[in-house]
């Protein structure tokens, strides 16, 4: 895509999400749309840090761990130590960035199964860990986190306190579209600038790059951090509306979603989390209806779109584009 | 002067089984010297000790007098001491022109916070990659195919790209794992023309290689490994009329054509 192109594409994409969808949400009145999207943009979040380490050749199962940990940080460093929500959403993203450092070096040299079954483990690291410790206030989880105070940079208000807002439903829909905007931009821009080369050289082949003077081991664990830091702002995120963090928060059936979110929308495509995301949440509610086959419906309809389409719903687009 | 690469009682054991033992020999600035064997003798297991893929379990090597062993291989190759693989061990996925980009790591002069940003001075870099890679691209004759997916080349191509790849970091020495395995005579005939005209670029290479024939055309200096250990060092009229390396490799290679 020429940059003109990728303008107009991200401004019709910003154009539908800030404006379009609220309309819409009024006119039908459908005030708990708001909640829903808004759990879509945090998942859609989470779900591209995973992507990230799919590109560079690890398959991660382990993101709950640290939406989790991003949960209760922020929850603590509002509840406890009295900080904005707004500088506590990042602070936990970095707080889960270092914490994956330190579990990342390590098993970052395991790959393939092995590497996913050990990421596997830590989301329930992190529960058990949620429940264990003094700090996490055990199964009772932190509750009556203060919904986000006003937001100011050098002096300007942008934005009051979101307890002023009458449709807080409404305010944290767009802080959760925005965030969610910021990230993929983020993405975008990394794995189409010459860091993502490295990286995907690193999903071809490890020992080449690094017979190649790339630094496999650390190239590794930054992409691994940034995934972590994703999953992090997402758990924050996802603390503040809920206004509570419990150990059952983020357990291993939702880093598996995570995963499943970046086969579906197609790992070749960085907006392809986002995709998979919103298809997977909404076609798990409509499934709803069928009741206790519900479970056996969506595992089977995965399955028959991973043979299908193994290259993910985004490949459906740009195959045909291709032909044509 | 100093030899470029010194290869000190170099051995390796896993576990009771040494795969190396005690082997020495030097590598002189410019020259092509390879290192040949039968099957299983060790030389591949000498070929990623002085890459660094393995440690070795005793001696050492040292690049330009400096103690290479025990480093990570990533620091090896940025001394100047980079490895290719055999055939298939490229990065499939991308295109050869990629492919020969990203292997320009080791001339970047902007970090991948400039790279992130899309600074001036990661726009210089890339330039430079950009134009640096058509010429390596150019000179091993994949200009035609550069923008095709490395992983449909045919295997002539793919040889030939393994290097561009080896190239485009800049190496001092060239460590070549096997560059004539599964040619047929003319294939050969143009690997060797092209290991020729890439150490006319000044890169000292070092092969390890099982084809007799080619090593003898090819080579200033050939070393033979036999379990592991070294039974012959010298040109190659000397190392043809060798009895002990016609006992030990020739007799068996003569076997092993007949499977």
């Amino acid at each position: 895509m020429r940059p003109t192109a990728q303008a107009l594409f991200a401004a019709v994409f910003a154009f539908v999400l800030l404006v379009i969808v609220p309309w819409a949400i009024r006119v039908t009145h459908h005030d708990d749309f708001y909640y829903t999207l808004s759990s879509v943009a945090l998942l859609a979040i989470a779900s591209g840090g995973v992507w990230l380490t799919f590109y560079i050749g690890r398959i991660n199962i382990g993101q709950g761990a640290y939406a989790l940990i991003g949960g209760y940080a922020s929850a603590i460093f509002v509840v406890k130590a009295g900080l904005s929500f707004w500088i506590a959403m990042p602070l936990a993203g970095v707080v889960c960035a270092l914490v994956s450092v330190a579990i990342g070096l390590p098993i970052l040299r395991l790959r393939g199964v092995y590497f996913a079954m050990v990421t596997l483990v830590l989301t329930e690291v992190a529960r058990l860990s949620a429940l264990a410790l003094p700090i996490t206030n055990g199964a009772m989880g932190i509750t009556e986190i203060p919904p986000p105070g006003p937001l100011g940079l050098f002096g300007f208000n942008l934005l009051p306190s979101f307890a002023s807002f009458a449709n807080r439903n409404q305010a944290f829909y767009f802080l959760c579209v925005v965030m969610m905007m910021l990230c993929f931009a983020a993405l975008y821009r990394l794995v189409n600038s010459r860091v993502g080369r490295l990286f995907a050289a690193l999903r071809q082949n490890e020992d080449l790059a690094s017979s190649m003077g790339l630094n496999v081991p650390a190239l590794r664990v930054l992409a691994y951090a940034i995934s972590s830091f994703l999953g992090g702002v997402g758990g924050a995120i996802f603390a503040a509306i809920a206004q509570s963090v419990y150990p059952s928060s983020f357990t291993v059936a939702d880093s598996i979603n995570f995963m499943l979110n970046c086969f579906l929308g197609g790992l070749g495509y960085v907006f392809g989390p986002m995709l998979g995301t919103l298809v997977l949440y909404f076609g798990w509610d409509l499934l709803f209806q069928a009741g206790q086959y519900q479970l056996l419906i969506y595992s089977g309809v995965m399955i028959i779109l991973m043979l299908v389409l193994p290259n993910g719903l985004l490949s459906l687009r740009f195959s045909r584009k291709k032909g044509a | 002067m100093a030899p470029i690469l010194q290869v000190k009682n170099l051995s390796k054991a896993y576990g009771g089984l040494i795969a190396v033992n005690d082997v020495s020999f030097e590598v002189e600035r410019g020259e092509i010297l390879s290192v040949i064997g039968p099957n299983g003798a060790g030389k591949s297991t000498i070929f990623k000790l002085i890459s660094s893929f393995v440690k070795p379990t005793r001696g050492e090597v040292l690049f330009e007098g400096e103690r290479i062993s025990g480093l990570a291989p990533h620091i090896v190759a940025r001394k100047g001491v980079v490895r290719t693989f055999q055939e298939t061990t490229i990065f499939k996925g991308l295109t050869a022109r990629d492919s020969v980009v990203v292997a320009h790591h080791l001339r970047s002069r902007a970090n991948l916070i400039d790279y992130y940003l899309n600074t001036a001075a990661a726009r210089r870099d890339e330039d430079e990659f950009g134009r640096s890679s058509d010429e390596i691209l150019e000179f091993l004759g994949l200009g035609e195919v550069k923008n095709e997916i490395a992983g449909n080349l045919p295997q002539g191509h793919l040889r030939a790209l393994g290097i561009a790849i080896g190239l485009a970091a800049n190496p001092k020495v060239l460590l070549l794992d096997e560059p004539f395995a599964g040619m047929n005579h003319d294939e050969t005939r143009r690997a060797i023309e092209m290991t020729r005209a890439v150490r006319e670029r000044g890169v000292t290479l070092l092969l390890v290689e099982h084809d007799i024939a080619a090593v003898m055309r090819i080579s200033d200096r050939i070393a033979v490994i036999n379990f592991g250990s070294k039974i012959a060092e010298g040109k190659p009229a000397e190392i043809q009329s060798n009895d002990k390396v016609i006992e030990a490799y020739l007799g068996v290679e003569d076997e092993s054509i007949g499977i």
